[in-house]
């Protein structure tokens, strides 16, 4: 140790590429990050990309079903690389358009959940009082009984359908975003430039979601990286079950689940590809949400 | 104690009655309730006489006293496909999900807190590293998928095990049970396995993380300082106290171990109320569902209570608050 | 004089960390005899903690002792097996901790944590070594110890906790006791009830005692000698009356001249000036030089030891030698 305490001037780091550099000392994280990113370009690009349109039964050749992967088509025009299903569809082509399914659903209930959930617990945290105990109330009464459960109950009266899905994924999400924006707009509400904010006499709406809010953002940011995996999860796992998506237009859980019958005979292509894909997708977006809690956590600063 | 007791009971009471209004709700107001307790294939003549047998000519609240009364005298009607007492039905197939579930919770803990405690003890080692690693596949795999890739791998690749069913069953108390015998037990391994994967994962976690932040304690310390054994140290006072959190985990968790097995159920087709309620909600055959949710809520508070009851009894500090 | 209990010799307790290696303890070297206190006096951070655990070998990774020798009775711990020291803590040498909260365990009922010691050195059975432990208590001044040992750590207050604490380092009767601060989180009172009982025990049984501390009025009212640390290294060191009185290092005069008396009522406390400087971070030479009023250039060169009385040593080039105070 020597006496080099004069440290020479610091380049000023913006906070964005702090963050990025941070993010980045996960090898794992940015390798996850990339395949997200893939995920979600094959997802919006789906129509350019499949060799097939697999929603267009003019398409198909039932002749080509359960085609194991690499085949040729009966035509003789292209190949099945990963195989194809018991339509005779081509499972490449199916998958990438599962995954269009699988993400949207997933993504856009963790995104209502998020927004609903967000400002029911910023203004249980801000409002106080009975309101507070309320919203907090059920929060606890939501989470005290399994996601899978309640999602199962709501499909049940209300029928299956991507709606009535992504209904059931709202309903059993936003509890988690509501504890977590209330617990961190609690420690954010003490400090100092919220009370500048009120003595300003700005509206409470102002204070609330142009000042708590985005000072609330990082775990929101993180609780809803991982609930977009969840979402998905739970998505597939009630297609899976014959009670999510409907089965002219499949996603990856209702892919897997028509492939579960073959699978007995050998033919796993059909439900083994695109629990791959899956799991991918899953596995990806927890290494990145893993990291972004690292990289935003306070705590963990050293 | 006493007082602690009932006010955790009539606490209990209130959320059960939340409940039968939240499904009564679900019911009769967000589905039809004619469509949901009459048989599809009934006429109108038939309808007519079925709604005022219901009583739903009634108003709302008095047919809620109505459902309240009859779910309090076990009957929450009959389920169509079966055409038997919904709540009976259920409690049939109940033994097969806790044989399940029961096996998958002693799975967790016999394989999760070794595992946890390993990688607590020793972070850095190759074998702590993968465990955890291990634990993140726990969590991020859907538990559907991971039972559909073990029947692909040990029954139809190896051929080891059965890949669906309850086997032969042996009675005991009158009631059918599949791990009295060794075809049972064969039939069970990959369910079992397969639903008790993501709480394996979880008590590892809680574990190791227990142990870790236990380790820094200072009276693991002055354990050390009075020259016990590390044995001693780790398997009495580190363990004593990680064992609080784990045991509350574990048991509040038994209630989605039961939920999970609705998936579980439904891909090793095995006999227990998940299975059922899944064929249930796909033939419609709601009387059960209602009967299902009913019990599933029951078991739930029981669980939750008998959490906290265990909660005073391991620990001495909580014991104490609650005597006085 | 005879053989010292225990002879800490140019002990150096480093710690690898990223930062670079932390010398938390550089160079320490002291004795302690038997029925005699040592006042290891410092700031927190100055390595009096660390040295103490050196001694009993649990400093924990990434620190290690990384040079000297550490003589208890002869032998030295420092080349010791970690079943070889296991045997001697607990046993011949005992340490009590600081927060008296923290180190019972919250779970455990007090006869396990006391009848486990027993157990952990003696081959005794359970009635014997309950025997003990209810002596123990009652040495301590625990009210009906046989009630008081089926009690969970939460039901005593923290003096209570502190006193059952010392009475499982007296368990065994050993030869050195390290008490590290043991009196800082209690109230004044139960801290002079604590220090005499100690005092008293000690000489008793002709304990050897180190006795860990911020505080200079306890080693003044408690200890035979006293070693005052400053960034890992003792920069004074001799009999309690000697260097309290006639201190020499700048350092301890800041100290004691930062103590409140009666005696200088109404003049202002001197404050040491600056902060303790980082131990990843020291500077060269002389670690105090940076707060030093009578630094110099000589300063940026390691001040050797020199024992300018006999039998008061100190680091320094510029000690204070004419009586101030």
């Amino acid at each position: 140790m020597s006496a080099t305490a004069s440290a020479g001037p610091v380049k000023e780091e913006t906070p964005f590429r702090r963050f990025a550099r941070e993010f980045a000392e996960s090898k794992l994280a940015v390798a996850g990050l990339v395949v997200v990113l893939v995920i979600a370009a094959l997802a919006i690009f789906a129509p350019f990309i499949t060799p097939q349109d697999p929603y267009d039964l003019a398409q198909l050749d039932i002749m080509d079903g359960r085609l194991a992967p690499g085949a040729l088509n009966g035509a003789g025009t292209m190949h099945y690389w990963l195989g194809t299903d018991d339509q005779g569809r081509d499972m490449l082509s199916g998958i990438i358009y599962g995954l269009r399914i699988s993400l949207s659903v997933g993504a856009g209930s963790a995104l209502i959940a998020g927004i609903i959930g967000s400002a029911l617990g910023l203004i249980a945290a801000y409002v106080g009082g009975k309101i507070e105990t309320l919203i907090m109330r059920l929060v606890d009464l939501q989470l005290s009984f399994p996601a899978i459960l309640v999602a199962l109950m709501i499909l049940a009266f209300l029928g299956k359908g991507v709606m009535n899905v992504m209904l059931a994924l709202v309903i059993v999400e936003w509890a988690r975003y509501a504890r977590t924006a209330r617990s961190a707009a609690l420690v954010e509400r003490r400090r100092e430039y919220i009370e500048a904010a009120e003595c300003l006499a700005l509206p409470r709406w102002r204070v609330l979601f142009r000042h708590l809010l985005p000072n609330c953002l990082p775990p929101l940011i993180v609780i809803g990286t991982i609930q977009v995996a969840r979402a998905i999860t739970l998505e597939a796992t009630l297609s899976f079950l014959g009670l999510g998506v409907p089965i002219t237009e499949p996603s990856l859980g209702l892919l897997i689940a028509n492939g579960y019958q073959y699978m007995l005979s050998g033919k796993y292509w059909i439900s083994f590809y695109p629990g791959i894909a899956l799991l991918v997708t899953i596995v990806a977006i927890n290494l990145v949400g893993d990291q972004l809690r690292d990289v935003l956590n306070p705590r963990l600063k050293r | 104690m006493i007082t602690w007791l009932l006010r955790r009971l009539f606490q209990a009471l209130l959320v059960v009655l939340a409940m039968t209004v939240i499904v009564f709700i679900g019911v009769n107001v967000i589905g039809d309730p004619v469509e949901i307790l009459i048989s599809p294939d009934a006429d109108q003549a038939e309808r007519a006489r079925a709604i005022i047998a219901l009583g739903l000519d009634k108003p709302l609240w008095e047919q809620y006293l109505h459902f309240l009364y009859g779910a309090l005298h076990g009957d929450l009607g009959r389920s169509f496909v079966y055409n038997e007492p919904a709540l009976r039905l259920i409690g049939s197939r109940m033994p097969a999900t806790m044989e399940l579930a029961v096996t998958a919770v002693l799975l967790s803990i016999v394989i999760g807190i070794p595992l946890g405690l390993f990688a607590g003890l020793k972070p850095n080692s190759f074998f702590g590293r993968a465990a955890m690693a291990g634990s993140i596949l726990g969590f991020s795999l859907p538990t559907f998928w991971v039972g559909l890739m073990l029947i692909m791998v040990f029954a139809v690749q190896l051929g080891w095990l059965p890949s669906t069913g309850r086997g032969h069953t042996a009675e005991l108390f009158g009631i059918q049970w599949s791990f009295l015998t060794r075809d049972g037990l064969a039939h069970m391994v990959m369910p079992a396995t397969n639903l008790a994967l993501g709480n394996i994962a979880l008590v590892l976690r809680l574990t190791r993380s227990g142990v870790r932040e236990n380790l820094t304690m200072d009276y693991v310390k002055f354990a050390r300082a009075k020259g016990l054994s590390p044995t001693r140290v780790v398997f009495v006072h580190v363990l004593k106290n990680i064992m609080i959190p784990i045991v509350t985990v574990i048991g509040l968790e038994f209630g989605s171990v039961i939920a999970f097995a609705v998936v579980t159920e439904s891909v090793f087709a095995w006999p227990g109320m998940g299975k059922l309620i899944i064929d249930s909600i796909n033939v419609l055959d709601r009387p059960v569902i209602v009967a299902y949710l009913m019990m599933i809520v029951f078991l739930f508070i029981t669980i939750n209570l008998a959490v906290d009851l265990l909660y005073t009894v391991l620990d001495p500090r909580v014991r104490l608050e609650t005597k006085e | 004089m005879s053989a010292p209990t225990l002879e800490v010799r140019d002990l150096s307790t480093h710690f690898e960390t990223r930062a670079g290696v932390v010398r938390a303890v550089d160079g320490v070297s002291f004795t302690v005899s038997s029925g005699q206190v040592l006042g290891l006096v410092g700031e927190s951070g100055s390595g009096k903690s660390v040295t103490g655990f050196s001694i009993i070998g649990l400093v924990d990774p990434p620190g290690r002792i990384a040079g000297g020798s550490i003589l208890f009775k002869g032998r030295d711990l420092t080349k010791l097996t970690e079943p070889e020291l296991r045997d001697l803590r607990g046993n011949r040498i005992a340490m009590i901790f600081q927060d008296p909260m923290m180190t019972l365990n919250p779970v455990l009922r007090i006869d396990t944590q006391m009848m486990e010691t027993v157990f952990a050195h003696a081959k005794v059975s359970a009635t014997e070594a309950r025997q003990r432990s209810r002596d123990a208590l009652g040495m301590v001044g625990i009210p009906s110890p046989d009630e008081r040992l089926r009690a969970y750590p939460h039901q005593f207050s923290g003096g209570m906790r502190q006193r059952v604490a010392i009475a499982i380092a007296l368990l065994h009767r050993p030869d050195l006791i390290i008490a590290d601060e043991p009196t800082t989180a209690l109230d004044v009172t139960i801290q002079a009830q604590i220090l005499a009982e100690v005092q008293k025990l000690a000489r008793e049984a002709g304990t050897a005692l180190i006795w860990i501390t911020h505080d200079l009025s306890v080693v003044a009212g408690l200890a035979d000698d006293i070693a005052v640390m400053y960034a890992g290294r003792i920069v004074e060191t001799g009999r309690v009356a000697t260097v309290l009185d006639r201190p020499m290092h700048p350092y301890t005069h800041g100290l004691i001249g930062s103590v409140p008396s009666r005696n200088r009522r109404g003049s202002r406390l001197r404050q040491i000036p600056g902060m303790t400087p980082s131990l990843l971070n020291l500077p060269v030479g002389c670690a105090f030089r940076t707060r030093c009023a009578r630094a110099d250039a000589a300063c940026e060169a390691d001040p050797p030891i020199t024992e300018p009385v006999p039998g008061h040593a100190l680091r320094c080039f510029h000690p204070q030698l004419e009586v101030t105070a």
